[in-house]
């Protein structure tokens, strides 16, 4: 597409191209510059700062906390497609007072944001006599409610974007309503979705972050804890970093899967406006 | 019978520790009372801290002198640790037993409510407030509010400098509280632990943090080239250990154990915050 | 009720500070994300790397850590002294500008070829049939997305919560010093953020129908 919006470039274009280029690399190399200048400045790089992190110790503490994360993300990615598929049925179904909470359900647990969702269960449950909610039911509920929601949604998306004549053509054969459901619409609707269901599930795995907040011992729980050791030199940054590498990587591959299939489908995410649309409304 | 000879060892190595440091004239804590003539009858928690075979223990971890990790080794240390200590192996557990649980102060009361712990010691403040939540055993400390600045900042030397200034603390806190009722002029910034303030005050975010005393005492002694405290104390905070609400025999058995504790306390105290100079006696105990 | 009429204050000044937060942030994710999004589409190619590579970078980092990394490492680096709530701005802003980057491609990707065909024909240049010809059609296939986008970014301002702002996200911690159940607190703050966001997808609907018709 984005070649159809400027010509194929002349030798002056080509020149002009080159120059705006360079601007472009200098100012970036600069801003990288300048950030590494800061830390190297106020002594971010200095072994001090970065003993604690070759503590073998320390190692097995952040392995662990990797191991939270990804537990957290985990169980609260199956749960959230168990909650999305069973909330769709609601959501479609021709009874109204089943489709019409189910409605109500979604709509509430979107608008609500994921960290308040967290804190009614750590911090409004227990009080009422729920006290087996520990920061780990906390963030995997938290994300679980949100992420199932915006899934219903999301495999609603998908079946709406499947041509009427699939199901029409199922009914005439003398499919049941759940028969359609099941055999014709949503494995379609899924195989269209995945792209867009592995990047809300990216955002379920950024969101394990948010549990730092409501003490749930991860990666970023870590980094606070590391970051004011005074015996070691406070090294906050150093511990971001490394913690940041972590998450990113995670992230990245996750993404990269997400990329994968849907070069795989080729069916990009964009095709379907209302899908990313609830995508990046959760993000 | 192991399980015997793993108590005598840490009876012995924790006798050999504190004897080492102290010149051999203390007595060690809870080796006194032999685990086994425990009788504690009517508690909850301790029931349920026999049917689990570990007390879970919430604790601070980021209080130099109090409650404090070393994020290299793993090994927590401080007077609070070693109060916990001794009440567990009043109870009954020895140090192998214990499950430390790191909590910030703004969920201590849930951390109770909810049962994630049986008992929580860290500058934990006794409060009316608070007994509506959970109940109390000790105090076993007095302190008071105290003020930490930079080293070489002058223009604070007591609380009727704050005017202007912002001071942090910990969210969910006395102290921060304090602040916010009396001192309107002050502006305030919050986190959920006291070592985030430190940083926020050394890195000039913030200019002082309050809390208790005995708590910037541990930062300062720990970073004096950079910390300092200011002022004398200028409220009262009784801390006592947390308990779940209703559990009167506990609370009794851990009201006796240091009211009947002889010395133990005062070794204790000299092991770790004493080591600062300053002299304290244990405060009597305040059974309600 | 008397939960939330006893402490209006903290409520008022919380959801104003959330407000407030949200609005500057939005503001800058969108200059922000119009240049990245420009970028990304450019013909020159090293703004198209740079572009694409602050994009997925930024994506597929937890908006908790670049706050965190805003709130607790900015502060070491020896730089103008910042308050939190603008370091929260910040980490809000750089995070949803790649949000709002995409959202402006996948608009610009909706105009119909011909759209820039014919524009190139009559000789336009890339700026001119950006401005003139496409981005007035993208932008109107942009704005119900792009309140998605800012949907998001009013939800997420409830993390700064964690690193000393005191917006609406905040209200639990100061109300539990005043002896407050955390839960009536909360479910307060959740109905008032579930009104705020009604507000906006009311808006996101009467534009959504509104340019229907324009079209």
């Amino acid at each position: 597409m984005s070649n159809v919006l400027f010509d194929a470039p002349g030798p002056r274009a080509r020149v002009r191209h080159r120059y705006i280029g360079a601007i472009t690399l200098v100012a970036v190399v600069a801003i990288f510059a300048f950030i590494l200048l800061r830390f190297v400045e106020t002594g971010q790089f200095t072994a001090e700062k970065w003993e604690l992190f070759t503590i073998p110790f320390v190692h097995a503490k952040i392995l662990e906390a990797t191991i939270a994360t990804l537990q957290a993300f985990g169980l609260a990615a199956v749960l959230s497609l168990i909650l999305g598929l069973l909330l769709l049925v609601g959501r479609v179904s021709k009874h109204r007072w089943i489709s019409v909470p189910t409605y109500l359900f979604v709509e509430l647990f979107r608008a609500i944001p994921l960290l308040i969702l967290m804190m009614i269960m750590y911090y409004g449950l227990p009080p009422l006599g729920f006290s087996f909610v520990t920061p780990f039911i906390a963030v995997v509920t938290g994300l679980t409610l949100y992420n199932g929601s915006v899934l219903s949604e999301v495999f609603r998306a998908g079946i709406e974007s499947l041509p009427k004549g699939q199901a029409e053509a199922a009914y005439a054969i003398g499919m049941s309503k759940t028969q359609v459901m099941r055999m014709i619409l949503l494995p379609q609707a899924l195989r269209a979705m995945a792209p867009v269901i592995v990047s809300q599930l990216v955002v379920v795995l950024k969101d394990t972050a948010l549990g730092f907040i409501v003490t749930y011992q991860e990666l970023l729980y870590l980094a606070k804890f590391y970051g004011a050791q005074p015996n070691y030199g406070s090294p906050i940054i150093p511990s971001t970093i490394v913690m940041a590498a972590i998450y990113i990587s995670l992230c990245l591959l996750l993404a990269g899967v997400a990329k994968y299939i849907e070069v795989r489908t080729k069916r990009g995410p964009a095709k379907n406006i209302r899908a990313q649309q609830l995508v990046n409304e959760a993000a | 019978m192991r399980k015997k000879l793993s108590l005598l060892a840490t009876a012995a190595t924790a006798a050999l520790l504190l004897a080492g440091c102290a010149g051999g004239d203390t007595t060690d804590p809870g080796s006194s009372d032999a685990p086994a003539e425990v009788t504690l009858t009517g508690s909850p928690t301790y029931d349920a801290m026999v049917e689990a075979d570990t007390v879970r223990i919430g604790v601070k971890e980021d209080q130099p002198g109090l409650g404090f990790l070393d994020a290299g080794t793993g090994e927590r240390s401080g007077f609070d640790i070693e109060i916990a200590k001794w009440v567990a192996e009043s109870l009954g557990f020895s140090d192998d037993k214990i499950e430390y649980i790191a909590i910030p102060s703004a969920n201590r009361e849930s951390a109770i409510v909810n049962g994630d712990i049986d008992y929580y010691v860290g500058t934990y403040s006794i409060t009316d407030k608070r007994k509506e939540q959970i109940d109390f055993a000790g105090p076993y400390f007095i302190t008071g509010q105290g003020i930490l600045v930079a080293a070489d900042d002058d223009s604070i030397t007591s609380e009727n400098d704050l005017a202007g200034k912002t001071v942090c603390s910990a969210t969910g806190s006395t102290p921060i509280q304090n602040i916010k009722d009396n001192y309107p002029d002050t502006e305030t910034e919050e986190f959920d632990t006291y070592s985030q303030c430190v940083e926020a005050l050394k890195d000039g975010q913030v200019d002082a943090v309050t809390t208790d005393q005995a708590i910037l005492l541990g930062y300062a002694s720990q970073d004096s080239e950079n910390l300092k405290v200011v002022g004398e104390p200028f409220s009262v905070e009784n801390y006592g250990v947390g308990l779940p609400k209703g559990d009167d025999a506990l609370r009794g058995f851990i009201n006796d154990m240091f009211t009947d504790g002889n010395d133990t306390w005062q070794s204790i105290y000299d092991e770790t915050l004493g080591q600062s100079g300053t002299a304290v006696e244990q405060p009597a105990v305040d059974a309600y | 009720m008397d939960t939330l009429l006893n402490n209006l204050d903290v409520f008022v000044d919380g959801f104003a500070l959330t407000i407030q937060v949200f609005l500057w942030s939005a503001l800058f994710a969108l200059i922000l994300g119009t240049v990245v999004g420009a970028m990304r589409v450019s013909p020159v190619a090293p703004m198209r790397a740079v572009g694409t590579g602050y994009v997925n970078l930024v994506r597929n980092t937890p908006l908790t850590l670049l706050m965190f990394f805003f709130a607790f490492g900015y502060p070491k680096l020896d730089l103008p002294s910042v308050s939190y709530t603008t370091l929260a701005i910040f980490a809000l802003s750089l995070y949803s500008a790649t949000y709002v980057a995409e959202t402006l491609r996948a608009g610009i990707n909706t105009v119909p070829l011909g759209q820039a065909e014919a524009a190139r024909a009559i000789g336009l240049t890339f700026g001119q049939s950006m401005s003139q010809v496409l981005m007035p059609q993208a932008f109107r296939a942009v704005i119900p997305p792009m309140m998605s986008v800012f949907i998001a970014l009013l939800k997420n301002t409830t993390v700064a919560a964690g690193f000393s702002v005191a917006e609406a996200g905040a209200i639990r911690a100061t109300l539990s010093e005043r002896g407050e159940p955390a839960i009536i607190v909360l479910l307060w703050v959740a109905l008032l953020f579930v009104l705020l966001v009604a507000i906006l997808s009311f808006v996101q609907r009467k534009l959504e129908n509104g340019l229907k018709v324009l079209r």
